[in-house]
């Protein structure tokens, strides 16, 4: 007989020293931070930065969000990515909006390459937050990209497709990505059953 | 590598919708629009792996990973159980990582006002790695009930936040464990957001052969994540 999942609950305002405790500044040793980039990693070193908005259009300071992409040549640092990955990449980060004036969030990252299946090259994030009983899952796609033929876009209404486009700007602070994520209205980000 | 197929669908009978107005910050935070349907891909099948090398000696003691002069305040606990997936096959190797309040109901998080003292040898955070046969166990302080702003008078039940990896990010689940006979289950808009015949799913059981004689009680609380669609095939098939 198969069993029932295990119910999902909300994360709660007080996530912070369990999963994001240096971000936040508490004395316990992190699994992971904002910084997927560090040390020899090969790719292109980028931002991605933005905010979350709940329904009134007020900035989300409780959320946390976490990465998981692939790696600048495309392959995914996992065992059932058989070609695997050279790039001293891990390709997962975490960061909580709690810590910015603005609730910002903010990872340094390095761009994926294409996956090698007809994809556009993305970014896939989960996103908790207190108020939000199911984790969201969405995409980061990026503005520079060839995206027109990308199959998962394809599967958007074209007017939502916006939403999930990264945009991108060369500045003093090197390149940096903005993606802003709208729970609810008219810009609502697309979020995916999968 | 043997195609293990899809991950099974989230089950959204057993999880709790996300609108849910009796819990008030749903109202602007659940999504307004349906979800878009997503094929798995790559990118899907896959997610971060974090094993025993992710886990310091003291991570799953959280009576001992923060203490600075002596034992946290409150009634010692043992929490354990299997982490598995909807066809009863365990789940080994998986990172857990726990939260919770400490014995008098205060969170050591800066955003918690609770009128309830802090514990200097109490952090509440904890993390453990299931074995190869999906089982975990931590040590921990039974959580207190806390106040909160949801409704006049709102309290929520003693509970431990879960949050779990798995082996793909379909896996991914963030939860909360409650404790069996309390009172204020039924009067908790997040738990009662559940489904009926999922909820006692949340709830852990009193369990005396996980409890250490003299020391500490033991509860147990079992785990089910999205599985595969196919039977993994025997080494060599
Ligand atoms: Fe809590």
């Amino acid at each position: 007989m198969r069993k029932r999942q295990t119910p999902s609950q909300t994360v709660g305002p007080y996530f912070a020293y369990g999963l994001t405790p240096e971000q936040y500044g508490y004395d316990y040793k992190q699994l992971v931070g904002n910084d997927l980039s560090a040390g020899d990693v090969v790719g292109e070193r980028i931002t991605i930065r933005g905010q979350v908005f709940d329904g009134n259009g007020d900035t989300v300071r409780d959320a946390v969000l976490e990465l998981w992409q692939a790696d600048s040549e495309g392959r995914y640092v996992h065992p059932e990515d058989e070609r695997g990955s050279n790039t001293g990449f891990a390709g997962f980060g975490r960061v909580g909006t709690g810590t910015s004036a603005e609730h910002f969030y903010e990872f340094q990252t390095i761009k994926p390459g294409a996956t090698g299946d007809n994809q556009a090259p993305h970014i896939t994030v989960i996103l908790f937050m207190r108020g939000l009983l199911n984790h969201v899952y969405t995409r980061i796609y990026f503005s520079d990209e060839a995206n027109d033929a990308d199959p998962v876009l394809a599967l958007v209404d074209p007017t939502r497709r916006k939403t999930l486009i990264a945009q991108r700007t060369d500045g003093p602070d090197g390149v940096v990505y903005h993606f802003d994520i709208h729970m609810q209205g008219d810009l609502e980000s697309v979020f995916f059953d999968v | 590598m043997t195609d293990q197929g899809d991950y099974t669908p989230r089950d959204w009978g057993s999880h709790p919708p996300n609108l849910s107005p009796a819990y008030k910050s749903t109202t602007l935070r659940a999504p307004g629009k349906p979800l878009v349907v997503l094929p798995q891909s790559l990118s899907e099948r896959t997610g971060p792996v974090y094993g025993q090398n992710y886990v310091g000696p003291l991570d799953n003691d959280l009576t001992k990973n923060a203490a600075k002069t002596g034992e946290p305040n409150g009634e010692r606990i043992i929490v354990a159980g299997q982490v598995a997936d909807e066809a009863g096959r365990p789940i080994p190797h998986i990172l857990l990582e726990v939260w919770q309040p400490n014995a008098a109901g205060r969170y050591q998080h800066a955003d918690d006002q609770h009128d309830a003292p802090l514990d200097p040898n109490f952090l509440g955070a904890g993390r453990c790695v299931t074995d190869g046969d999906g089982r975990y166990r931590f040590i921990t302080i039974k959580p207190g009930a806390y106040p909160w702003p949801n409704h006049y008078n709102a309290w929520r039940p003693n509970h431990i936040h879960f949050s779990l990896f798995g082996p793909s990010i379909l896996t991914r689940l963030v939860t909360q464990m409650y404790f069996p006979g309390d009172p204020l289950l039924e009067l908790d808009p997040i738990f009662n957001g559940v489904p009926e015949a999922s909820r006692q799913l949340l709830v852990s059981k009193l369990s005396m052969e996980l409890s250490e004689p003299e020391w500490a009680l033991g509860y147990e609380f079992n785990i089910v994540l999205r599985g595969r669609t196919a039977t993994p095939m025997e080494d060599g098939a």
